[in-house]
């Protein structure tokens, strides 16, 4: 498992095109193309909850509400509603649980025993803008923490300067430095530019290795949107075409309800094939996310509408 | 429950999800499941009429039986629609506004109801009736109703032209009736439509929204029924004009049965599309561009991009795309919100698409199919399917399937990829792709059809005009260039015509060699050296082929010169330099056009006592009269000179973000047969606004008095006009009319002659659908600057291409 990386191809670099109308017409039509229903909608949501990274990236993090977050992910819908599913055997869980590597160890004690992934982000997240040693430094501190999977920000400034030699070379670093651990790499893509530029990056972070690649770390002022995964997801599709390797794609940022995830799921199923909709190859990153999805396996297992006083905090 | 041991939990997959037909079914039910036909703001059921059942394409199960509306009925809807354009064609503009205004409210009010039956009665998926097609025939209400408010100002020259006979397909019968009716109704017409016969059920319910929106009865008359019904609506005699989307085979019938009638007649006919693809494009972004041009509507879409070129450099990546994303489709069940091919919309035209797929696949085409599975039970499905391995002379590549089947063809560059873009004889749409903007505009300007996308396929809107070049029929619908077919100038009356058998059957033309006389000795003569007037065809002073020539005489017979007895060579030569000049004649600068203009008006009036005295010997008439026809010629001239760089196009304000760019393109080559009065200013009047415009010409010039013309090419000559632009044959004007018309080289005719003549003009015409510009034996005061001039010419001597250019990084 995992993507080990091809040497850089500055060709398939600099040959990428992407054109925005076009683009953003298919990505606005996925959602109308493809209407998920009653029994299917509950399988999908359920996906989608087993796809999310339940995130808290915040500077008054603490042990107590990342130990409450682990709860929820351990936990993530109410037990009377998965007895309505039919699915109280299934361990329902979260895809991993996302915190600063400052917090790692406080997420592995509580989740301890449950299979359920630690990631950290690192490399001077959300900006980047630290030496690369320090960056380095922080990945192999938050592995040794027992984070299992590691969400890195390129450096940005690279990018801006078309220096994809210097990308390549800092994003394999840093893949070496996870480890066994996987590697998530974030584009932070409400700072690129053009689409253009997006479909470049993804395609270094996935020739220099990358498991997962990201959109945002949240921070920007745009994060996840449907066209920037549009592009991101034919970049991993051509790496496949050329490599034969699978890699993960996590949108994360700004994806608060059920409807959107439903239709960042049908985008996966659209691009890559359902293969691309489990929790091996997609992750949300997000926080709140859970909240609407829970609300929703109520409604549809119920027919009433809930309230958020019933769902355990996370 | 629920989701307990279930394979949704290992394997996601989308499952079935339904639009309801309820409340379509309710309203079906609300009349009996029996239609009528709507005439004067009723439903009427004449007595001994058939119904025929209308099914559904998804299951085969009929919907309701409709009323086969007769000639007789036909009769009942024009009586109708004209008494009510009485009073509709004098309803201000205001009050037609707010009618149709009523109409778009209407309608969005009840769209999901429009939407549902309409892809119950079509089999087209609920998602495109639903966001295209209902949202686009609301649109087009709305913008409609802007351009009655501001008729009166803004077409200050204009009046509507009368009755309206409309036909439509049933590919998109909702929308297509709305491109017919709301121009036509916006500009005071009132109209009978016909919808197609396999598909009713919208344009009934439309009917309601008529009655919902209180339009005075008779504006709108609504009337199914098959062929004959069609031909009795376009050959009624109170019906002044014919407006007809469909092939272009029953095109050439209506163009060759409204032939000569005065009748005004707009034709939006067939395609095969070129969806070309650079290798500097976005190739996932054309491959969903595929998937619009082709699988939207199930390819049955008149603008389908159905011939894809592919840089031969990436035709094995295109490939390798197109056919995973071919195998995602999902085919099924129109009303199933999921779905993005529904059902073809007949049996008949299920095996129409098959017979073509298998043709190609006898012939050793590589028919490759979506994988995708096909719904069971009775309705009509085709999987989405792509041809490879043809060529320009295969018959799938030649010939329009109308279904969701596209061939692939490559390319090696640029060039060629104009070469085979243009090498069909249809022109009504295109799309290009590629990052570059500069290949993207130079291929857009040089595609020979109405309407190019650049990296995008299938976009619509009520701002931009759409319609075809060569067979792809004339007329646009949208934009303000298609309110023109709705319009007819206020000088003109009403000109109605119609031939016996017998006289449709009389000699036309015949290629009979005059009676030769030969001039009385010494006459030829007279006080100077022997005159010579050749014909004028490349830029150089030709002799007529046939070698004979003819004598022309004044009024009193006296013997005024001899002109070159044009044949059918020397109007084969013709077009075949001016073909060779166009090219070169587009390409100047319009500037270049004004400059060589102005300079024959200043060159024509260094010999303006010449020129005035020719008129005065050939015609009879007084001197006087013939220096003002001179004066008016040169005037003319400089007013065609200053239209020259005054009459480009314009930018459309469609939703697109970007530019939506009408250009007004030359037509191409024109046949001009010059009237017989006014040798000069005719000659003049006609040629002047074709070459302003760039297009090039092949002129007859006054059969009778053609020395003047003849005499204008020396001025040509000293006028840098370029060789070919402007090619002179003299002889009998039918003869050599004759000849054009059954030119297939040849774009458009402007023949200024008999009402026969103008018969045989615009039936001919009907060989590769080349625009008429004619007379209908009606004489023109030429004089007359209303008449003589103006933007009836320019609209003759233009074809408006619409170009769509997103913008975005």
């Amino acid at each position: 498992m995992g993507n080990p990386g091809i040497p850089l191809d500055l060709g398939w670099v600099h040959s990428a095109r992407v054109n925005k109308s076009a683009t953003e017409r298919r990505a606005a039509e996925i959602g109308t193309r493809r209407s998920i229903k009653k029994l299917h909608q509950l399988a999908w949501l359920l996906r989608s909850l087993r796809c999310i990274d339940l995130t808290t990236l915040a500077g008054d993090d603490t042990p107590s509400n990342v130990k409450r977050l682990c709860a929820k992910a351990r936990n993530p819908v109410h037990i009377d509603t998965l007895r309505l599913l039919g699915i109280e055997n299934e361990n329902i869980t979260v895809g991993a649980v996302c915190v600063y590597p400052n917090r790692v160890k406080d997420a592995v004690a509580a989740l301890e025993g449950s299979n359920i992934p630690v990631a950290s982000v690192a490399t001077g997240f959300p900006a980047g803008q630290t030496p690369l040693e320090t960056r380095l430094s922080e990945i192999r501190l938050a592995v040794a923490a027992g984070a299992r999977e590691i969400d890195i920000v390129i450096p940005r400034t690279a990018a801006l300067l078309s220096d994809w030699q210097g990308l390549y070379d800092e994003v394999k670093a840093m893949k070496e430095a996870c480890g066994s651990a996987h590697l998530k790499t974030i584009l932070a893509t409400g700072e690129l530019p053009t689409y253009q530029m997006v479909y470049q990056c993804s395609a270094v972070c996935l020739m220099a290795g990358a498991d997962f690649i990201k959109t945002s770390t949240g921070k920007e002022p745009v994060n996840a949107t449907l066209p920037v995964a549009l592009v991101m997801c034919r970049a991993i599709r051509d790496y496949y075409d050329r490599t034969g390797v699978k890699v993960g794609f996590k949108p994360a940022g700004g994806i608060r309800t059920a409807k959107q995830a439903m239709a960042f799921l049908a985008l996966m199923m659209e691009e890559l094939g359902e293969e691309w909709t489990h929790p091996d190859l997609f992750r949300f990153g997000a926080s709140s996310l859970l909240g609407d999805i829970e609300r929703q396996l109520y409604h549809g297992t119920t027919g009433r509408y809930h309230a958020p006083q019933y769902i355990p905090m996370g | 429950m629920a989701l307990r041991n279930s394979s949704l939990l290992e394997t996601l997959v989308y499952g079935p999800a339904p639009e309801s037909d309820s409340t379509a079914r309710a309203w079906i039910d609300q009349h009996e499941r029996r239609f009528g036909l709507f005439i004067n703001n009723q439903w009427v059921h004449p007595e001994g009429r058939e119904y025929t059942d209308t099914c559904s394409p998804a299951d085969n199960t009929s919907l309701a039986a409709i009323c086969e509306g007769t000639a007789e009925d036909a009769d009942v809807a024009v009586q109708a629609a004209r008494t009510a354009f009485t009073s509709w064609s004098k309803t201000s503009g205001h009050e037609r506004a707010k009618f149709l205004y009523a109409i778009a409210r209407q309608m969005q009010k009840h769209q999901r109801l429009l939407a549902v039956v309409e892809s119950m009665d079509n089999g087209k998926p609920i998602r495109e009736s639903r966001d295209a097609d209902t949202p686009l025939c609301v649109r087009h209400f709305y913008y409609h109703a802007g351009w009655a408010q501001l008729m009166d100002s803004e077409l200050p020259q204009y009046r509507p032209v009368g009755v309206i006979s409309q036909v439509i397909p049933w590919n998109f019968p909702l929308l297509m009736l709305a491109w017919k009716i709301a121009p036509a109704i916006a500009m005071g017409n009132t109209v009978v439509l016909k919808p197609a016969p396999s598909t009713r059920l919208s344009a009934l319910l439309f009917a309601e929204i008529v009655l919902a929106a209180g339009l005075p009865p008779g504006v709108v008359n609504i009337l199914p029924g098959g062929n004959d019904l069609g031909f009795a609506l376009v050959n009624h005699p109170d019906v002044d004009k014919v407006a007809f989307t469909g092939s272009t085979g029953v095109g050439r019938l209506l163009r060759q049965s409204t032939a000569g009638s005065g009748k005004k007649l707009s034709l939006e006919l067939g395609g095969k599309s070129p969806f070309v693809v650079f290798d500097s494009c976005d190739i996932d972004s054309a491959i969903e561009g595929v998937v619009d041009a082709i699988w939207y509507n199930q390819g049955q879409v008149c603008c389908a991009g159905s011939r894809c070129l592919v840089q031969e450099n990436i035709y094995d990546r295109f490939m390798h795309k197109l056919r995973r994303r071919m195998n995602n489709l999902r085919i099924g069940g129109p009303l199933d919100k999921c779905v993005d091919i529904g059902a073809i919309n007949s049996k008949r035209q299920l095996d129409t698409i098959a017979g073509y797929v298998e043709e190609a696949r006898a012939s050793g085409a590589e028919v490759i199919q979506s994988t995708a599975p096909l719904p069971e039970g009775d309705g009509f499905w085709f999987p989405p399917t792509v041809i490879a391995n043809v060529q320009p002379t295969s018959k799938c590549v030649v010939e329009e399937i109308f279904g969701p089947v596209l061939t692939v063809l490559t390319f090696r560059h640029p060039k060629e990829a104009i070469a085979l873009s243009n090498n069909t004889a249809y022109g009504l749409a295109s799309s290009v792709w590629t990052q570059d903007i500069s290949l993207a505009l130079d291929v857009a300007f040089q595609i020979r059809a109405g309407v190019v996308w650049v990296n995008c396929h299938n976009m619509f809107d009520a701002a931009a005009g759409f319609g075809g070049y060569k067979e792809s029929g004339y007329g646009r619908e949208s934009g303000k260039e298609g309110l023109k077919e709705y319009l007819e100038f206020k000088w003109k009356g009403v000109v109605r015509r119609s031939f016996t058998d017998e006289q449709k059957a009389a000699p036309w033309g015949a290629d009979t060699p005059p009676a030769i006389e030969l001039p009385s000795a010494g006459s030829a003569r007279g006080q100077s050296v022997d005159k010579t007037y050749k014909m004028y065809i490349g830029g150089k002073q030709s002799r007529p082929d046939g070698q004979y020539s003819r004598t022309i005489r004044s009024p009193s017979g006296a013997m005024v010169g001899e002109v070159g007895e044009g044949n059918r060579k020397d109007i084969r030569n013709a077009v075949e330099a001016a073909h060779k000049a166009a090219p070169g004649w587009g390409k100047r600068a319009a500037y270049n056009r004004s400059q060589i203009l102005f300079y024959i008006a200043e060159n024509l009036d260094a010999r303006f006592e010449e020129f005035a005295k020719r008129i005065a010997s050939m015609t009879g008439e007084s001197i006087e009269s013939a220096r003002n026809e001179v004066t008016l010629s040169i005037q003319r001239l400089f007013y065609w000179a200053a239209f020259s760089d005054k009459h480009g196009g314009s930018v459309q304000e469609t939703p697109l973000y970007g530019a939506t760019v009408a250009i007004h393109e030359p037509v191409g080559v024109v046949g001009i047969a010059c009237p017989d009065r006014f040798p000069l200013l005719g000659f003049v009047s006609l040629f002047a606004p074709a070459v302003v415009r760039a297009n090039t010409t092949v002129i007859i010039p006054s059969e009778k008095y053609p020395l003047s013309a003849v005499d204008l090419y020396q001025v040509f000559d000293t006028s840098d006009l370029p060789a070919g632009v402007v090619n002179i044959v003299t002889g009998t004007r039918d003869v050599l009319t004759k000849t054009l018309m059954s030119h297939m080289h040849v774009d458009a005719m402007w023949y200024f002659g008999s009402d026969i003549g103008s018969y045989h003009v615009q039936h001919a015409s009907a060989c590769n659908l080349k625009r008429t510009f004619v007379s209908y034996g009606v004489e023109r005061d030429w004089a007359s600057n209303e008449q003589g001039q103006g933007h009836e010419f320019l609209y003759e001597a233009t074809q408006v291409k619409n170009i769509w250019i997103p913008a975005g990084v």
